[in-house]
């Protein structure tokens, strides 16, 4: 029990299903780096992000945004040679860096994934104008402006909702939840 | 008759009530009832199942569990509803301790799921379940002379299910000749839109966007033909921003395939949601007279 386990084994263990450590077996042939639609705004491509993680470069990982640029399009997980599902390496990152509390400075996918899942744990149903209070704030003024202009004329067309939607059974919907994070995740 | 339970998503709602109503619209035509589930809840879209995967397929399969009880095979018209309830079910019914975990929370809602349903998405269910023959043969204003790129995107075709063709398939494109269109060959087709990057690394998804409607006007297509809520957005309400971001001046209208089924059908445009899009549909340049399509906004060429 003295055995520390390796950041590479943390980040296998978060993976759904699978056996052992499927990033091991990556051989860096940059299939994935080159199919991503998403890589040039990448701090680092997968197959880099791959390497460190087996070479267990945890706190440059961690500090890396190449995860929260995942679009999750499954691109890459198709044409791994290796059948590594990378899309899911990519959610394990995700998750792991929410519940360290532990990203890079700047991002907005952190702020907007927990008022996301705190919205559908009050409703069971989305609900746009919550959910644009999470980033909207950290935009520029330009990008601000074009954000009220475009929810604007949503709005004159009849496609954005002026009211939440909820389901009926919301308080079944509720202990359904409370029965999943049995503590602290309905406040 | 052909009937499934429908899932609509909370896209549908509002924001993508033209695809909501032109799905129904034609359907109905082609003798397929769509019965909406009853309080049925957010499938987690992607966030969830990055935060939480148990609560994830939990959310799932309380719409599974719902529409289990009708005995139908469910339907839903988002990509990302689609994959999420595909692949919780696909899991639950291999996976005994996932499955019971889940049916214990299910519990306070009366549900239990069993792993009779099947999952499909609302393009396979024209695809398959009706097919391009039988889907001609509904057709009363044929599409000619409109050249369509066929957008597949992400979440219907990945990731793999069994061995189907993920790289090149076909079925966009017969559904589009079935209207009596010419689907143009598309390189980008299968590529991303950027999905709710649009919201949380906004240049990445802008970029990804350039390079779609890039690739649809250099092949010549006068529409781009969707089948999510997500990438019908995401091109469409942020085609403006890409403008302004590249310097570009595109001006592509984007429509969910079930408006241009129903356009093909003769529904009239109000019927299918149209006339509620930011790039308004033109008029095809090969007939003397429009036959479809929408005059009452001129867009800048």
């Amino acid at each position: 029990m003295s055995d520390t386990i390796t950041f590479s084994q943390e980040i296998a263990n978060l993976l759904h299903a699978v056996d052992g450590e499927p990033l091991k077996t990556c051989i860096q042939c940059g299939t994935c780096s080159g199919t991503c639609p998403a890589v040039p705004y990448m701090d680092h491509t997968p197959r880099l992000l791959i390497s460190m993680i087996n070479r267990g470069m945890k706190d440059e990982v961690m500090e890396s945004n190449t995860f929260w640029y995942c679009a999750s399009c499954y691109h890459c997980s198709v044409r791994c040679p290796q059948d590594i599902d990378i899309t899911e390496l990519m959610y394990a990152l995700k998750r792991y860096s929410i519940w360290r509390r532990q990203y890079k400075e700047g991002l907005i996918g952190p702020t907007f994934s927990e008022s996301f899942v705190k919205m559908i744990v009050r409703s069971g149903r989305s609900f746009e104008p919550i959910l644009a209070t999470s980033y909207i704030f950290s935009f520029n003024t330009r990008e601000f402006l074009q954000e009220i202009q475009g929810a604007t004329e949503l709005l004159i067309k009849g496609r954005l909702p002026l009211l939440p939607a909820r389901i009926k059974r919301l308080e079944n919907f509720r202990r359904m939840i409370g029965r999943i994070i049995p503590m602290g995740g309905l406040e | 008759m052909k009937e499934f339970a429908y899932f609509p998503g909370c896209s549908l709602e509002k924001m993508a009530s033209s695809y909501h109503m032109s799905a129904l619209e034609t359907t109905k035509r082609l003798g397929v009832k769509l019965n909406e589930l009853d309080d049925w809840n957010c499938c987690g879209a992607t966030t969830y199942f990055y935060i939480d995967e148990l609560l994830a397929y939990t959310l799932c399969a309380r719409n599974l569990a719902i529409a289990e009880k009708t005995g139908l095979d469910v339907v839903a018209p988002c990509s990302a509803c689609y994959k999420n309830m595909f692949f919780t079910a696909a899991h639950l019914k291999k996976d005994e301790d996932l499955a019971e975990h889940v049916n214990f929370a299910l519990e306070e809602d009366n549900l239990h799921f069993n792993g009779n349903v099947n999952v499909k998405h609302l393009i396979e269910v024209f695809a398959e379940d009706i097919g391009p023959e039988e889907l001609k043969r509904s057709v009363t204003k044929p599409l000619e002379g409109m050249k369509i790129a066929p957008y597949y995107g992400c979440q219907i075709v990945r990731p793999q299910k069994e061995k189907e063709n993920v790289e090149q398939p076909q079925f966009f494109e017969e559904i589009l000749s079935a209207l009596g269109a010419t689907p143009v060959n598309f390189p980008l087709k299968m590529r991303c839109c950027g999905g709710s990057l649009i919201l949380s690394s906004r240049i990445a998804a802008l970029n990804m966007l350039r390079n779609l409607l890039q690739s649809a006007v250099d092949a010549q297509a006068s529409v781009i033909a969707t089948a999510c809520p997500l990438c019908q957005v995401n091109l469409e309400v942020y085609q403006q921003q890409v403008n302004l971001e590249f310097g570009t001046n595109f001006s592509v209208p984007i429509m969910y395939f079930t408006q241009l089924v129903g356009m093909a059908q003769g529904i009239p445009n109000k019927q299918l949601g149209i006339g509620k899009e930011f790039v308004a549909i033109k008029p095809t340049p090969f007939k003397a007279e429009p036959v479809w399509g929408l005059p009452r906004k001129t867009t800048k060429e």
